[in-house]
């Protein structure tokens, strides 16, 4: 198993290796599913929105629904105004979504098509029919990765769709960031709980964790309705989780239409979650009910009776930089030694936080941004780790290094739990002790001498 | 004769042989037309063409490897896929780097299934690794020629591989980076083999052309290297094989019993130096013909190895291609061992067989995929009985559908004419036909048949539905008019189909089960598709309530049945004889 993977590590300055990110059109096509009624679009090659759907039902075990532009060499010289202009026309008269959000790619991008005109042409043309949106993120592939794609698409959705009326309306917006719909439903949950509405986009949840019921529909009842999203400009304020998915598309509603916003992480442990229960609980003006408070005492009871498994434990750590900067903190908070921290996303403010959490607690721990698992994988070989936390694409490591291992962020290609229990939240936290507790036992259980194999633990 | 010679009275087979359905089947031109009639009149007059009514007889001209409409949702990947992916990706000990933005490396990362066993002489399976340049803003605008000339030293002296392929994407193309000048000065600066591959994304109408793309280079830059034949007999090439959920393996093993020697698989499972030498063997048999075609021609003109068609999915077919071959080398001990071990095969296979058709008979199947797998599978579920009611492909040509007779009227247009088209000669000095005209004559005359594909249209029923490239308004109507007992298709679709309650066996990636090829292959499809279509899951979709409100279908069942009355009794009795019992000092104190 990885068996070309040296100790020696030689400095790399253009050969990628295992990447710990994608590229960034998928995160749009993610982002897009999260409206309601909504097609996502690809402009340019078949190809890219045939990986891109492909990749995202690998994790979602669910159909992923979604155009392209088909561009064939004729197009890449000429430009996409012909495809993307049929395409429209084909889409609202097959499909009959009630928005299409359009990502571009490298190609397109290089080509330079310039979308917004291209719409404005469509819709002169009548190919988008009336009451029938159509919006657009650029989203290069060669600049950023995946998370930044979801960002662009979501503020997207601001840019074209939230609107101010002047009447503030008693609800509260949440950007989720790149986050499973489970994760958006435990969201949605923990608002109910406390009585607040909100508005949140994009949401999944409904979308792409839909039931068996026998019958097909290609718009779920979920995601967020271009109504709720235009309202967002009249809401009391933002709670925005995740500086690389989120903050941007926060940032732009708060100068668009004034809604004042809060620059929050994820909410993965005990303390972020309390600052999310706590930017709630302010703007909306509630008090926090007791079920929330027993769901939290529970989670922190848990972490005492658990707490001799954690301490001391070293991780390395590989994901988004939202939920790489969140679940160190969380780690942290359960007294382990989270000493490598990857991202595969370049943007400095990822190892600005990550030192700001880990200098003075783990002096030693690595942190790298537009790291990927290759190099994460040379430094475990010299430095052992007791965990690894990563999405699927760390079991090759794990196998190799024989290393307890817990399935984290995106994507998830070989298992199912992702698909139903959050990882945020006060629940969230407790799942993630669960499957850390279990990883790091059963590995203790599989290879620890007989004498040493105890039935109570 | 039939290895599986099929009892009339219960098993009713149609004139032609194919099975019947229980259910009577929609008027397929009526179904045809609600597929159409929503689309706009320019999309109508395209998927017209590629939406036919089977005639097997005289197969009707199929709009075939032609543009997908964009707008579409269609089931095609790229050229970098068909290329990347598909024909080259599987060659495990030589590395891949993919020149491009991160994403397409990212993607066809260990995503598709063709397994590979490292040699002991080459113990790094480099299918573990996805190499790319990560090309940035930077690259695009600078032009990232020299990334890649970086990227491949940098590989070099991580891994030392004996070979290193490169891979345009889109934007590699459209600025003008010449990778094939980088590969080649690498080649000389390194002393090993570096060569890339001008398959950006955008080139062709499908994956096709990357297979096409994949084949050239494949045939310039390996095939020929290595002129040390194996020392074995009856050689042979199993081409367009890709040892999806070990396959390849399968088939492997089923030849060695017959003591027929595989040089090379192209290219499941398959070495550097296996590719290399591929042109010392003495046959090459096609299993995918629509992905390798090209490289069966090209060693026929340049090396003088003839190629016939062959198909190891499905238990009769296994049992024909093994014939032909043996009847190709013309050696009596191998025609006779072949017999024994055609003859071992379906003992073992027939209970399993006759098992499943039991429960299998009658229902159909519809398929969508690829550009052999959509033909080739229905032959397993004919084995079993069933009726393939639907079928397509998403990225053939119309040789692959119409048979390679129609190979001459085929119309080349812009987008099959930007693939390059080797010009091969015979070598001089190694070209060597394994059969002279006589013998080939001799063989002919015998009832055998090189290059010879028929295609998919001549082997399913008439009146049967064949749909090219279809898109997903066409498989709901089909759901919808056909309700198939079950799809074959991709990941894409697999949901889709099974939110309707139809299961849907993926037959790009088997599910992650496997194999299928061979006689033991086809047992483990047969259990395969008998699971998927007699799971009592589909039965749980509606709950009782959904079915008859009044009807309390939850009650009398368990302990409250009749059957169990003497514990309910037990039970009651239980509950009766229960006394609040009477405690006293003396019970305290003991």
């Amino acid at each position: 198993m990885l068996n070309g993977t040296t100790t020696e590590i030689a400095e790399r300055k253009a050969l990628r290796i295992n990447p710990a990110k994608t590229c960034q059109p998928i995160g749009a096509m993610y982002a897009a599913l999260g409206i309601h009624g909504c097609m996502p679009h690809s402009h340019g090659s078949q190809g890219c929105c045939s990986y891109h759907r492909s990749h995202l039902t690998r994790h979602f075990k669910e159909p992923v629904m979604a155009t392209t532009s088909s561009f064939t060499e004729g197009a890449s010289v000429f430009g996409g105004l012909a495809n993307l202009t049929q395409a429209l026309r084909n889409i609202f008269t097959i499909y009959d979504p009630e928005i299409v959000a359009v990502h571009t790619t490298c190609l397109s991008e290089v080509i330079g098509d310039d979308i917004p005109t291209i719409i404005r042409k469509a819709r002169e043309e009548g190919c988008i029919p009336d009451g029938k949106l159509v919006i657009h993120a650029n989203t290069p592939s060669f600049v950023g990765s995946h998370v930044y794609g979801f960002a662009n698409m979501t503020t997207a959705m601001v840019n074209y769709l939230s609107e101010k009326t002047g009447t503030v309306l008693n609800q509260v917006n949440v950007i989720p960031g790149f986050v499973e719909p489970a994760d958006m439903r435990e969201i949605k949950r923990i608002a109910a709980a406390m009585g607040v509405e909100i508005v949140m986009f994009p949401d999944t949840s409904n979308v792409l964790d839909g039931p068996l019921t026998g019958q097909y529909k290609m718009y779920p009842e979920g995601g967020a309705t271009v109504a709720q999203i235009k309202s967002a400009g009249d809401s009391i304020a933002t709670v925005a989780l995740g500086h690389f998915a989120s903050h941007v598309a926060a940032a732009t509603l708060e100068s668009k239409c004034k809604v004042p916003a809060a620059f929050l992480e994820l909410p993965i442990g005990v303390s972020a979650t309390d600052r999310f229960v706590d930017a709630i609980r302010g703007y909306a003006g509630v008090e926090v009910p007791a079920a929330i408070e027993l769901e939290r005492g529970r989670l922190v009871d848990l972490m005492s009776d658990l707490h001799q498994y954690f301490h001391g434990k070293r991780v390395a750590v590989s994901g988004d930089p939202d939920q790489v900067i969140a679940l160190t903190q969380f780690l942290l908070e359960l007294e382990m030694k989270p000493v490598m921290c990857i991202t595969g996303s370049p943007g400095n403010a990822f190892e600005k936080r990550m030192h700001e959490l880990l200098d003075s607690v783990v002096p030693a721990a690595k942190i790298k941004q537009n790291a990927d698992l290759f190099e994460l994988h040379q430094w475990m070989k010299n430095e052992p780790v007791d965990l690894l936390i990563t999405n699927t694409y760390g079991k090759h490591i794990a196998r190799a290094e024989n290393v307890p291992f817990v399935r984290f962020g995106f994507p998830i290609l070989d298992r199912a739990g992702h698909r139903y229990y959050p990882t945020i939240g006060y629940a969230g936290a407790t799942r993630l002790i669960d499957q850390m507790l279990n990883a790091l036992l059963d590995h203790r259980d599989r290879t620890c001498s007989e004498e040493w194999f105890e039935l109570v633990q | 004769m039939s290895d599986f010679p099929t009892n009339s009275a219960v098993d009713p087979c149609d004139a032609e042989g194919f099975p019947r359905s229980n259910a009577p089947l929609p008027d397929p031109a009526a179904t045809r037309e609600e597929m159409l009639k929503l689309y706009p009149p320019k999309t109508r007059k395209k998927r017209e063409k590629q939406l036919l009514v089977n005639d097997p007889v005289t197969p009707p001209e199929i709009g075939a490897n032609t543009r997908t409409v964009p707008g579409i949702i269609s089931q095609r990947g790229c050229t970098y896929a068909g290329c990347r992916g598909v024909v080259i990706g599987p060659i495990h000990d030589i590395l891949h780097i993919t020149h491009g933005p991160v994403g397409c490396g990212y993607y066809s990362w260990l995503t598709r299934r063709n397994l590979g066993r490292p040699r002991d002489d080459q113990p790094v399976n480099y299918l573990q690794y996805c190499m790319s340049t990560d090309m940035m803003e930077e690259e695009i605008i600078f032009g990232g020629e020299k990334k890649l000339a970086a990227a491949i030293r940098e590989a070099y002296r991580i891994f030392k591989p004996k070979a290193i392929a490169v891979y345009a994407t889109c934007p590699v193309g459209l600025i003008g980076d010449d990778i094939h000048t980088v590969c080649r000065q690498a080649k000389e600066e390194l002393g090993i083999n570096v060569f890339g591959f001008s398959c950006e994304g955008y080139k062709g109408v499908s994956q096709s052309a990357g297979h096409h793309i994949a084949n050239n280079g494949v045939f310039k830059h390996m095939v020929g290297l290595l002129d040390e034949p194996d020392p074995e007999p009856f050689r042979i090439n199993v081409l367009g094989e890709y040892n999806i959920g070990g396959d390849a393996w399968e088939i492997d093993t089923l030849l060695k019993k017959c003591g027929i020697h595989v040089t090379a698989t192209l290219s499941g499972d398959i070495s550097y130096e296996q590719i290399c030498k591929c042109h010392t063997s003495d046959l090459n048999v096609v299993m995918c013909h629509r992905s390798i075609n090209y490289m069966a021609e090209m060693m026929e003109v340049k090396f003088g190895i003839p190629w016939i068609k062959v198909n190891f999915i499905g238990a009769e077919q296994s049992a024909k291609s093994l014939r032909k071959i043996a009847k190709y080398f013309g050696d009596q001990r191998l025609l006779d061992r072949v017999e024994e071990v055609i003859a071992q095969e379906t003992s073992a296979l027939r209970p399993v067989l006759e098992d499943v058709k039991s429960r299998c008979k009658g229902k159909t199947a519809a398929m969508f995929v690829g550009g052999s797998r959509a033909h080739h599978y229905q032959h397993l579920f004919k084995d079993i009985g069933m009726l393939t009611v639907a079928a397509g492909y998403e990225f053939a040509h119309r040789d692959d559908y119409e048979g390679r007779r129609v190979l001459p009227t085929i119309k080349v247009d812009a987008d099959s004419r930007n693939i390059e088209e080797l010009d091969v000669e015979a070598d001089p000095t190694r070209f060597s036909p394994r059969k002279s005209p006589e013998q080939i004559a001799a063989l002919a005359e015998g009832g055998f048949s090189f290059k010879d594909y028929e295609g998919m249209m001549t082997e399913m029923r008439k009146s049967t539905l064949v749909i090219d490239d279809i898109s997903h308004h066409e498989i709901e109507k089909l759901i919808e008019i056909y309700k198939p007992d079950i799809i074959g298709s991709g990941i894409k679709d697999k949901f889709v189909i099974e939110k309707f309650g139809v299961p849907c066996k993926q037959l790009h990636s088997y599910d992650y089960g496997g194999p299928y090829a061979a006689f033991t292959g086809a047992a483990n499809f047969y259990l395969e598709v008998d699971r998927m279509i007699n799971t009592k899951v589909w039965k749980l979709v509606t709950p009782s309530w959904k079915k008859d409100p009044k009807l309390r279908e939850n009650f009398g069942v368990g302990i409250d049945s009749a059957g169990n009355k003497a514990i309910r009794d037990t039970v009651a009795g239980m509950a009766k004889a229960w006394k609040p019992r009477k405690t006293g000092p003396t019970d305290a104190e003991g």
